[in-house]
């Protein structure tokens, strides 16, 4: 009886001392958000609404446009895919052992998110070149991969594989061990632990992971036009397409190319938010059996 | 000899495993940086220091840390704001308010500057108002604090959220009850408790400010000794063929990459889990 009272009369006060400051912070949140978000995204949009159906549907029937969108989304979605195998095998090290160098490998993982995208795209043109570090091993095979779509690839590897391993690598280092011993010790072939004991938790990261690095290949920049060659209709990707509409003050154009990324990408934060939520209450009844 | 207790503990499988990994790091992430420092002394030192004490090279560093010391610290004050009523209240519509913060992580940089150009430029919505009043915001170094402030928006909410919102608020609650103020409560326990989040976010949207290329290539106009930032005047050595000097500029960028991630490894050094630091993974998450 006297704690239930005691319980109450807790209850009460805390909620009636709710921490002050909402008011201001929500308020300057929303001027900011305002101010730098929300107004010049509508400007955008409300730029490109600006030019008719005729209009927009001759900026897309552009071949010159298509190529573009295929090359980005499709060299984001390679690089994606490239980024699986080696995202899971630099998490799984990482997690699983210790060796020399652990730590440096560790920080390394970080070095696409860190370094400026323009110091990455001459660096990895400079290394990718026929007469480069790389380039050179790869030219006497035949092998060109600067100044090619490929190299929009490449460029695109390297920024999207910190998102694979980051996503993963919490996931595998709390597994639960006990399950991959059972099945061992049940005589289990390694294959078949991996497939039906390791494959299934680390799935719902797996995909955001990919998820995530594809939506940044598909805007990123700086670390593309170095080693892409932007040949128009070839190695061109969308954002350098609107850089060269803006150069010839094709504000139309450049906005209705601007519009039609933004929905994309916003369709994509959709459905990485609604995967996320997915895999969250999923992973939850897993954890409490 | 052990039995193995999982897979991949054989001790082929380890090293085969092992040694891939590290061959992985090395190809793809260790040698874009080594050929950075590399090509920055291909021409030996006295030429880096001529190619980095270049007039165009020292108003291009100086307007990269003016940049940076506006654009900092105003969102930094934005993401506590934010980051203090997303994680402490409810509140109907505190889902699309997050989605918003996080929206310039998934717009291209160049989109981050052509929605300013299309506000303020010539054939921009104000543009035509600005010119009446001999206002210059696009290509000029207006232009680059907001597409700066656009991109680094998210960091610091980013880092500070997930933290304050896992911490609750007893402790604040308790503070009040004590008599403390509300400015007091702030400064005394909900800051300190989210200190190192907020460092590293601070010092993420640094690094990002100070590197951000195509939204600021978009608004900049690249006017040298003007208009030029670090990462443009970067572009414009490379395509003058003048790679020693382009490395040059890229190793003081590469210097700022590494201590943010320095960081980064010392501070869950120190604290382990408890910090938890988000990379980029979307945080929504979380709350």
């Amino acid at each position: 009886m006297n704690s239930i009272t005691l319980a109450a009369v807790h209850r009460h006060t805390a909620r009636d001392a709710v921490l002050p400051g909402l008011r201001l912070a929500l308020g300057f949140t929303l001027v900011w958000l305002g101010l730098i978000v929300v107004v010049p995204l509508t400007g955008l949009v409300a730029k490109a609404a600006q030019l008719n159906a005729a209009g927009i549907a001759g900026v897309f029937g552009d071949p010159r446009t298509l190529a573009a969108f295929r090359l980005s989304f499709g060299g984001a979605a390679a690089a994606a895919l490239i980024d699986v195998p080696l995202g899971l095998l630099l998490a799984w090290a990482l997690t699983r052992y210790r060796f020399p160098g652990h730590r440096l490998v560790d920080a390394l993982i970080d070095l696409p998110f860190a370094l400026p995208t323009a110091v990455a795209g001459i660096a990895l043109t400079t290394l990718y070149v026929d007469d480069g570090w790389i380039g050179g091993l790869l030219a006497p095979l035949g092998i060109h991969l600067a100044f090619t779509p490929a190299g929009v690839v490449v460029a695109l590897t390297f920024v999207g594989l910190p998102f694979i391993v980051r996503t993963v690598q919490p996931v595998l280092a709390d597994l639960d061990r006990d399950a991959e011993e059972v099945a061992l010790t049940l005589g289990a072939q390694p294959l078949d632990i991996l497939r039906r004991v390791l494959v299934p938790p680390i799935t719902p990261a797996l995909l955001t992971g990919v998820a995530l690095a594809f939506a940044r290949g598909v805007g990123e920049y700086g670390s593309v036009i170095f080693i892409a060659g932007n040949r128009p209709a070839v190695s061109e990707i969308v954002p350098l397409l609107i850089v060269a509409r803006l150069e010839q003050f094709d504000y139309p154009a450049a906005a209705v190319l601007g519009t039609g990324m933004l929905l994309l990408s916003l369709l994509m934060l959709l459905a990485l938010n609604a995967l996320q939520r997915g895999a969250g209450s999923e992973r939850r009844p897993a954890h409490a059996a | 000899m052990q039995p193995e207790r999982s897979i991949g503990e054989g001790r082929l499988a380890r090293a085969a495993l092992i040694g891939a990994a590290v061959l992985v790091a090395g190809v793809m992430l260790l040698l874009p940086l080594l050929v950075v420092f590399v090509e920055a002394v291909a021409k030996g030192l006295p030429y880096l220091k001529d190619a980095l004490t270049d007039p165009d090279a020292q108003a291009a560093i100086r307007l990269t840390l003016l940049v940076a010391a506006i654009v900092v610290p105003l969102n930094t004050v934005f993401g506590l704001a934010a980051a203090w009523c997303v994680s402490h209240y409810r509140f109907t519509g505190r889902r699309l308010l997050v989605t918003l913060i996080e929206l310039p992580f998934s717009v291209s940089p160049v989109i981050s500057g052509l929605i300013y150009v299309l506000m303020f430029g010539l054939q921009g919505w104000l543009g035509p108002w600005l010119a009446a009043h001999d206002i210059k915001i696009v290509f000029a170094i207006p232009g680059i604090v907001l597409a700066t402030l656009f991109v680094t928006l998210p960091f610091v909410a980013r880092q500070v959220t997930p933290l304050m919102h896992a911490q609750g608020m007893e402790q604040e609650e308790a503070a009040l009850t004590l008599g403390a103020g509300g400015w007091q409560v702030f400064f005394r326990v909900s800051l300190p408790k989210v200190r190192w989040a907020l460092l590293y976010g601070v010092l993420l949207c640094n690094a990002r400010a100070m590197g951000e290329f195509g939204a600021v290539s978009v608004v900049s106009g690249h006017i040298r000794g003007l208009t030029n930032t670090m990462p443009l005047h970067i572009e414009i050595l490379y395509n003058e063929y003048n790679l020693a000097a382009a490395f040059g500029m890229a190793s003081l960028l590469a210097f700022m990459a590494i201590a943010t991630i320095g960081v980064r490894m010392a501070l869950e050094w120190r604290h382990r889990r408890s910090l938890q630091l988000g990379t980029e993974a979307v945080w929504v998450q979380s709350l």
